[in-house]
């Protein structure tokens, strides 16, 4: 068995059909980039493979049990935004992740417990560069430290799936590449399984182990919104492809896609 | 430059702003001089100096009858009872408002017989509760609660509605239950929203205050004013209604300050969203 499988999943919102027929199997650590026009399904995928939607028909298995209905520990997620706490500092954010683990009456540790979490929070804040923001209130952030956060919070729990939707769609170019080394250098030390979505094409190539287009293959015309989307392409993404290999297969994939002049300039 | 583009200067705003009490206060002066010139014993807009003497009378010599010093004994029982209408009403608005907020099986619950207990009109009711609670201090205290507490209840539900799914999502993935969530995630968000609501409740809580002290009771600043009715003393209700402004007006401040003290967050979260919408 893999470690997740997606059989045969459907999903409506009422009458309209978003997806239709997804069937997947993914390995443990594969990083995943989604991609498609706004609107196709992709956040709604997500919402199920987190337990906040429930496929209309098939299934979701996760490591050989049916997916829970309700987030939990195994599944940690990145908004594109309103994802922190804004009551809490940058440290807080974090620690509250193990004083919801450790303290489930109070939900806060005092002490010598909480001096041992605090260097476990502490370090993990260095690893995404937050240290000298450590005390600062999300809102004293600018929108990529907040990310940061989001992602380090995310992390704390030691989920086994990390859920992206999105999660650099705000934030400038520059600040982006720092935010994909991150991303990366966590993803091949963590062992972690990651869905990403995103808008932007070079960063879907260039970040995943793996890519899935989402597109409609049913079209009536007169009816837009009679079928739902399904995965159009599945390509493995190796580092050593031929660079202009990848552009080809991008360019075939960018005339596919139902993306607008204003969102092909994005990608 | 637009009239929209101009800005007061910091001293000039202060001016502009002190203008109309000025211009108030020399009407209501040229206005009680006129009177009084015709009629000296005229009552309706007494002098200033009148007035001094009235509240002097009151706030620094002992009543002959009880011997306290009646300004600062109506002033301390009013306050007295707000504080109680006004705290006990924030306790349960935040809890209800809070478990209704959070909890869908409660709100479905709760949330119709809260809405039809908020249509009631408290005033309606006042009879009611004299009968029960007697015409002591728990009758005006409950006038209060059942006059602000719906409103509170009501407001604090939407608030906690409002605190986007996101974070309840994150909370859950950060493997916090329920209880974790109400506790962290959802109160502390609240409670500088419940400081809000309380501030524009406080409105209502004097007017049922002054209804309740007016109707039945032995001292407050509601029952001064309509006691002194009787005598037309203009010279006491006029000081009075300006003491109890300027109460109500202290308290907001002191709310608003606690508030900016103790949530420096929501503060600027509030800023932030104002720029932006
Ligand atoms: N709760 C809902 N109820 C009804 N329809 C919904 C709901 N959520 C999403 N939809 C519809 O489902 C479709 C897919 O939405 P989804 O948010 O998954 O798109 P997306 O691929 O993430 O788009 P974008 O790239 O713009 O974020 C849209 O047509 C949307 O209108
Ligand atoms: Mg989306």
């Amino acid at each position: 068995m893999s470690f997740i499988t997606i059989h045969n999943v459907w999903k409506n919102y009422g009458q309209t059909p978003v997806l239709e027929n997804i069937h997947k199997e993914v390995e443990q650590g594969s990083f995943i980039t989604l991609v498609g026009a706004s609107g196709c399904g992709k956040s709604t995928f997500l919402k199920m493979l987190l337990g906040i939607e429930k496929p209309s028909k098939g299934n979701i298995i996760l490591e050989d049990e049916p997916l829970k209905a309700e987030p939990d520990g195994e599944r940690g997620i990145v908004f594109q935004r309103y994802s922190v706490f804004p009551h809490l500092t940058v440290q807080e954010n974090i620690l509250i992740a193990l004083e919801f683990q450790k303290k489930p009456l109070i939900a806060r540790m005092f002490g010598s417990s909480k001096q041992q979490a605090l260097q476990k929070v502490n370090a993990l804040i260095e690893r995404v560069g937050l240290t000298h923001a450590m005390n600062h209130y999300p809102h004293e952030l600018s929108g990529g430290m907040q990310q940061r956060l989001a992602i380090a919070q995310a992390l704390i729990a030691n989920p086994k799936v990390l859920l992206l939707d999105e999660p650099f769609g705000a934030l400038d170019p520059g600040i982006r590449n720092d935010m994909h080394e991150l991303v990366k250098e966590l993803w091949q030390q963590d062992q972690l399984t990651i869905f990403m979505v995103t808008h932007d094409l070079k960063e879907a190539f260039s970040l995943g182990s793996r890519l899935w287009v989402f597109d409609k293959v049913r079209h009536d015309p007169h009816a837009p919104q009679n079928y739902g989307s399904q995965i159009t392409y599945d390509l493995e993404l190796s580092t050593d492809v031929d660079d202009s290999e990848q552009i080809a297969i991008a360019e075939e994939i960018k005339s596919t896609l139902h993306i607008d002049q204003s969102e092909a300039v994005i990608a | 430059m637009r009239l929209i583009n101009r800005h007061p200067s910091r001293p000039l705003k202060w001016l502009l702003g002190f203008l109309p009490f000025v211009i108030i206060v020399m009407v209501y002066i040229g206005a009680s001089h006129q009177r009084l010139a015709e009629n000296p014993n005229d009552k309706l807009l007494p002098g200033i100096s009148k007035m001094v003497t009235s509240m002097e009378r009151l706030a620094f010599e002992p009543s002959k009858r009880s011997g306290d010093y009646l300004f600062w004994q109506d002033t301390l029982s009013s306050l007295q009872r707000l504080a109680m209408g006004v705290g006990i009403s924030a306790l349960i608005g935040l809890v209800i408002g809070l478990i209704n907020g959070a909890i869908p099986l409660v709100r479905a619950n709760l949330s119709p017989l809260i809405t039809a207990i908020a249509l009631v009109p408290p005033m309606a009711i006042l009879p009611i509760l004299f009968i029960i609670f007697g015409l002591g201090e728990v009758s005006k205290v409950v006038l209060i609660i059942i006059g602000i507490a719906p409103f509170i209840i009501r407001d604090m539900q939407a608030r906690t509605l409002e605190i986007p799914a996101e974070q309840l999502i994150k909370a859950q993935t950060l493997t916090a239950n329920t209880w974790q969530i109400l506790l962290r995630v959802l109160l502390p968000q609240i409670l500088p929203r419940l400081l809000d609501t309380v501030r524009l409740s406080l409105g209502a809580a004097w007017i049922f205050l002054i209804a309740a002290e007016a109707i039945a009771a032995t001292d407050g600043l509601g029952y001064r004013i309509f006691l002194v009715r009787r005598y037309l003393s203009m010279d006491v209700i006029l000081p009075y209604v300006v003491w109890i402004t300027f109460l109500a007006f202290l308290i907001d401040w002191l709310l608003r300050i606690i508030s900016q003290r103790l949530y420096p967050w929501y503060h600027s979260q509030k800023a932030v969203q104002g720029q932006t919408t």
